[in-house]
């Protein structure tokens, strides 16, 4: 049994039926599914156990000069740490960046797969695809695999003709547009930090101590978040990775300690 | 998620010559959540006796208010410190009491007996006693802290040697936690001293 996701293509064979360059790059990747009778079930339970899950915190804005898109570098399983320096940060093209969180595999997978979509789209077409166009592509397709357990949550962020573009995208096709996101188990302190330090007229390095502060926060309260703060900035000329900041300094930097007490009593129990 | 990673903890205490060092991280979260950093995790019974309890902090404080109950009616009847095997005989038999819906802990019992000979040991939240001469480990950690303790432990270190080795395995274990770390607390007991320090950790 194979799943048929022939519909899914956006691209039509470009110098006749048998092109065989084109072979298997053209066409959507296609799985061997289990012959099993409750198969999205299955599926999802198989997953459950054997995905890495990602504790993560990731987020992205648009302000006056473009897009700051900001990343931890925490891999978990469980309460295990399995790695502090994770690319989060996916690079689509030099005008486009994806974010992780999630299933490490899934995200790398469906981002790389879109990168080459978008190859494609600008070699057809002699002109970049936009972002809203990307993030419909890989949108699609997660609708497609909707139920059979992928996890994704991202966001697509770039530039495009029309300028700064940011979408958010998951694993059961929703696709919002949008100007501040913030997506894995960190994004409600991010959120915190970014709600209240955010103005559309922000200069570039304003933005980008705003994003490193929010992602340090994130990681601070968060368990699951941690290691490395990466900021990249997205403008009209492409993106450019601005900073990545180890948290285990940035603490200290946002918080210097200062000479105190290093002996101190034991609190006696009263009352006893 | 198990009841014991709810707060999350790392305990370790280690043996050197005519002294020992007991350390714990500082970290009390729900969950993912950190809500403290410098909670507190040992608890000192007398001069040269001291207890870490891991797990559930609301059990933990709980526990430790009825040991330090216990002793101090040990002390009054007794007119001495109770020895670290009778403590950890009692706090074994304490919890034992509770077989059949214990306290989410694990101790590590760490002291110095009469002859200035080290003690440490451990147990299960039911209480089952682990000895041992070198070196025990407790809490969400303690995997991670097996594996450096094994490494870096030495027989016989003096006190100086000893508090940075138990602190390097410290905070080397619990950067491959999630729910422990935010800094470190270490005691390095001996004979004539007991000396208190808190180490700056990664506070992610």
């Amino acid at each position: 049994m194979k799943l048929d996701t022939s519909g899914l293509e956006s691209i039509a064979p470009l110098f006749g039926a048998s092109n065989e360059l084109l072979d298997g790059l053209s066409t959507a990747p296609a799985f061997d599914l289990p012959s099993n009778v409750d198969l999205d079930g299955f599926l999802k339970e198989t997953i459950q156990m054997v995905k890495p899950a990602k504790g993560t915190t990731t987020l992205a804005f648009i302000f006056k000069e473009g897009v700051i898109v900001a990343a931890d570098s925490r891999a978990s399983m469980g309460g295990y740490i399995s790695s502090q320096s994770v690319k989060k940060i996916i690079e689509i093209n030099p005008y486009m960046l994806g974010t992780m969180a999630g299933g490490a595999a899934d995200c790398q997978f469906w981002h790389r797969n879109l990168g080459i979509k978008c190859r494609l789209h600008e070699l057809a077409n002699k002109r970049r695809i936009s972002v809203t166009g990307a993030s419909k592509l890989l949108a699609n397709i997660l609708y497609s695999y909707r139920g059979m357990g992928l996890s994704v949550g991202t966001m697509i962020a770039g530039w495009d003709e029309t300028g700064p573009g940011l979408y958010y995208v998951d694993n059961d096709g929703g696709r919002l547009k949008g100007a501040r996101f913030s997506v894995g188990s960190g994004s409600p302190y991010a959120y915190g930090v970014l709600d209240d330090g955010y103005r559309y007229d922000m200069s570039i390095e304003e933005a980008a101590e705003l994003a490193r502060r929010a992602i340090y926060h994130a990681t601070f309260r968060d368990g699951a978040s941690g290691g490395v703060a990466s900021v990249y900035y997205v403008g009209p000329s492409g993106w450019k990775k601005l900073s990545g900041d180890d948290v285990g300094e940035l603490h200290y930097h946002y918080y210097p300690v200062t000479a105190g007490t290093v002996e101190q009593e034991m609190v006696e129990v009263t009352g006893a | 998620m198990s009841i014991f990673e709810y707060n999350g903890s790392a305990l370790v205490a280690m043996v050197g010559k005519n002294c020992f060092a007991i350390a714990s991280d500082r970290r009390l979260g729900v969950n993912l959540q950190t809500i403290a950093t410098d909670f507190q995790k040992i608890y000192k019974i007398h001069d040269r006796l001291y207890l870490g309890l891991s797990g559930l902090g609301t059990d933990a404080q709980t526990l430790y208010q009825r040991l330090v109950f216990r002793h101090k009616l040990y002390q009054l009847r007794e007119e001495r410190d109770m020895k670290p095997e009778t403590f950890a005989s009692l706090v074994s038999a304490i919890l034992y009491e509770k077989r059949f819906g214990p306290y989410f802990c694990q101790p590590v019992i760490a002291g110095l007996s009469d002859e200035d000979k080290p003690f440490i040991c451990t147990m299960d939240s039911i209480g089952a006693k682990e000895l041992a001469k070198d070196f025990v480990v407790a809490g969400t950690a303690s995997e991670s802290l097996y594996g450096a303790c094994e490494a870096m432990f030495k027989p016989d270190l003096e006190p100086e040697e000893l508090f940075e080795v138990v602190s390097q395995a410290l905070l080397s274990s619990v950067d491959r936690d999630c729910l422990s770390g935010w800094g470190g607390h270490v005691y390095v007991v001996t004979p004539t001293e007991v000396t208190e320090r808190i180490l700056k950790g990664r506070m992610d």
